[in-house]
């Protein structure tokens, strides 16, 4: 039958599939290439899952099947399911000795389309290429209610004039020609060869650029198409692509769960333990931040960029905001004052008025997260907070002023984090978490960290102090304990005054530019979830920005950050209504 | 021709009783069906596979089974390694044997395993005689001039 197959082995259809075979038992491996052989199938072995997804990868239309053990020693075979699922989407067939419910379960919920229990009978792999031949059609059938959506779209759009519909017509070939990538194929030809949609790693990359715009949780394959804007994608592609896409990001979390905390930080404790869900926050944070952008994006950036790997959860919240400004945050990180420099190397945005928000795993030390080293700072819980004109003292320049940041008690990292994106802002803020300060509840160990601070960028941006973005944050947070928020309070309100004597006009902009971060119910338990700013009748309040100085340079911090990036500041004094 | 006959029959007879006596299984006549003149010895060099293979793993449950410390996941994991192969030619005395073992590894029974591991030595050592009998038989009959059925 040559339904849907290229010519080489469409005559003869199944003869020729391309299989390839990965088991690491020498023994199987044989008897497998020699059955599959008599069945006609073109085979290919190896005994490595490392070397199969090197196969796959090279030669990204090279097969059309993959049949895989379950048990082997580099790789697990439901990783290279998922892979495979994700990257190539091909057809994947699990083969074990061990038949358990759970085991055969898991591979369904991995995405193979079948599951074989060893010792493999000849029969059973004569069949398999039912699965490929499935496949095609489940592709074909897509394209043609994608082309019927076309159709009328491009009907319901036109002026029904014969005119628009027949380029509605025209249009409909010629998409199906795009996704067929076939240039052979004819209007009429349903049959027509859909190409298998080969996730590259640009296309990954779009997409889950794409998502992150959306939000996670909001995300939808309509959605995801659109803003992907790839002519030859249907909304099947994506929509099964997302949804192993969902499945590798919950193993991911998992995974991240089970590892030791970073300096402490757990994963578990992260609120949404769907990273989806974090995903989703830190996406819409990210929408949010446009301009300021940064830290937020840096963090969105961070989780996609990192292929939401483990580095979003641990902790890489750094936040690290350093506002250039003449206010000079005080970071009461006991640990250290991290150098704006490094920061802002880690930036490269000093000129930027950006305060990054870096979020830095790897300083355990740095932040003790009073007593929850779980913290985790997820930049996905982010709300992007502005903080409006009360909040635009920023600390003078020079003078440095602790802020308490206990924020992040609790688990689901709760950083605030104030992005203060001033323009004029001499100095430099520098944020950091200063839960140890806030157990100490003595705000001012302002350590005069002048240097330190004065180079910290600082960007205040008009910056509305948004409530409805805080709201996501409490629900993300989970209970905070504001150690010494309280105190810090008080401890602001002195740090305030100092920063409002030093404040020069130049902090004006900061109200408006002020973006506060707020993480964690830190926020919502301490103000009560309404950020206050507006309230906040001291301007020089703003200065109190619990500026967490992360140290930028930790190797977690990889946010690519332009100009245009800014760190949110965290200020939690801020949020003292 | 003599000789021919007298080999093949006990070539059968030994073959027959590898069956009837479950040494080995289904398995092991799909692998002969399997062989062909484009693969003459296709069998012999699956078992051979088999063979390396084994003495490999069998190796390492014993040195994993000497530790102070006794990694069962290791040994559970080679258990199962050994259970894979043993299937893929149909010596299912030794299949059946790495049961057990695995669920004492499972409870980190260190007498159940060590029982398990002599167990499985032994019936491999008997499978892998027996094999080896049955090719030799096979090499002499053919080099008698005969050929030999395949069951």
């Amino acid at each position: 039958m040559e339904n849907g197959f290229s010519s080489p082995r469409s005559e003869s259809f199944p003869a020729g599939l391309r299989v390839l075979v990965v088991d690491d038992d020498p023994t199987w491996l044989k008897i497998l290439e020699k059955m599959l052989k008599k069945c006609a199938y073109d085979v290919t072995t190896c005994h490595l899952a490392r070397e199969a997804l090197n196969l796959l990868r090279e030669r990204k239309d090279g097969y059309d099947i993959v049949i895989s053990d379950v048990n082997m020693p580099d790789m697990d075979g439901f990783k290279l399911l998922e892979h495979v699922g994700l990257e190539m989407d091909l057809p994947v067939i699990m083969m074990s000795v061990d038949g358990e419910t759970s085991k055969v379960m898991k591979g369904v919920q991995h995405g193979a389309c079948d599951y074989l229990l060893k010792p493999i009978r000849m029969k059973e792999l004569r069949n398999i290429w039912q699965h490929v031949f499935r496949k095609k059609i489940h592709e074909i059938r897509d394209i043609e209610h994608e082309n019927i959506d076309i159709i009328q779209m491009s009907r319901n759009g036109s002026d029904l004039d014969d005119g628009h519909m027949y380029c509605g017509e025209d249009f409909n070939s010629k998409k199906r020609k795009d996704f067929d990538k076939n240039d052979d194929k004819d209007f009429g030809d349903h049959s027509t060869k859909k190409h298998r949609v080969v996730w590259s790693v640009d296309l990954h990359q779009k997409f889950v650029k794409a998502v992150n715009q959306i939000g996670f949780d909001k995300v939808g394959p309509k959605k995801i198409l659109d803003l992907m804007n790839v002519q030859w994608l249907t909304r099947e592609n994506v929509a099964s692509h997302l949804q192993k896409y969902r499945l590798y990001l919950s193993r991911l979390q998992k995974e991240n769960d089970l590892k030791a905390s970073f300096g402490g930080i757990k994963h578990s404790d992260f609120p949404p333990t769907d990273p989806a869900a974090s995903y989703g926050h830190q996406s819409s944070i990210n929408l949010n931040q446009n301009d300021v952008a940064n830290g937020y994006q840096f963090c969105g950036s961070n989780f996609v960029a990192q292929d939401a790997e483990t580095k979003n959860n641990e902790g890489d919240l750094k936040i690290v905001s350093e506002i250039k400004r003449t206010l000079t945050a005080d970071v009461s990180d006991p640990q250290k004052m991290r150098s704006s420099q490094s920061f802002s190397h880690s930036f490269a945005s000093l000129e930027t008025e950006a305060s990054y928000p870096a979020f830095d795993s790897t300083n355990p030390p740095e932040f003790s997260w009073s007593e929850n080293p779980e913290t985790q700072i997820k930049k996905e819980h982010k709300p992007h907070l502005q903080l409006e004109d009360g909040y635009s003292q920023l600390p003078p320049h020079g003078q440095q002023h602790q802020i308490p940041i206990n924020q992040l008690q609790s688990d689901p990292a709760v950083t605030s984090v104030l992005s203060l994106t001033g323009r004029d802002m001499s100095g430099s803020i520098e944020i950091k978490p200063l839960f140890n300060e806030c157990k100490s509840k003595n705000v001012s160990h302002v350590s005069p960290t002048e240097s330190a601070i004065d180079t910290f960028p600082v960007q205040t941006k008009s910056q509305l102090i948004n409530h409805q973005s805080f709201e996501p944050i409490s629900t993300v947070i989970s209970s905070m304990k504001p150690q010494g928020f309280n105190l810090s309070i008080t401890d602001l309100e002195s740090c305030q005054r100092n920063l409002t004597s030093a404040s020069d006009p130049n902090f004006a902009p900061i109200n408006e530019d002020l973006t506060v971060w707020l993480q964690g119910d830190y926020y919502s338990m301490n103000f009560g979830q309404s950020i206050d700013f507006i309230d906040y009748d001291d301007p020089g309040f703003l200065a109190e920005v619990p500026f967490y100085l992360y140290d930028p340079l930790t190797s977690d911090f990889q946010c690519p950050i332009d100009s245009t990036t800014e760190c949110p500041i965290v200020d939690q004094g801020l949020f003292i209504a | 021709m003599d000789v021919v006959v007298q080999l093949q029959r006990q070539l059968t007879d030994h073959t027959a009783s590898l069956f009837h006596e479950g040494f080995l299984n289904e398995q092991f006549n799909q692998l002969q069906q399997l062989q062909d003149e484009s693969n003459p010895d296709f069998v012999v060099e699956v078992v051979s596979l088999f063979f390396e293979d084994s003495d490999r793993l069998l190796n390492e449950l014993a040195k994993a089974l000497e530790q102070q410390a006794v990694d069962y996941k290791k040994v559970d994991a080679h258990v199962h390694q050994l259970k894979g192969s043993s299937s893929s030619i149909g010596a299912q005395r030794v299949q059946a044997v790495c049961i057990p073992f695995r669920n004492f590894c499972e409870e980190q029974n260190i007498e159940g395993c060590l029982k398990c591991l002599q167990q499985v030595k032994h019936e491999y050592s008997l499978v892998k005689n027996k094999l080896e009998t049955l090719f030799k038989l096979e090499q002499q009959l053919i080099a008698a001039g005969g050929s030999f059925p395949t069951l």
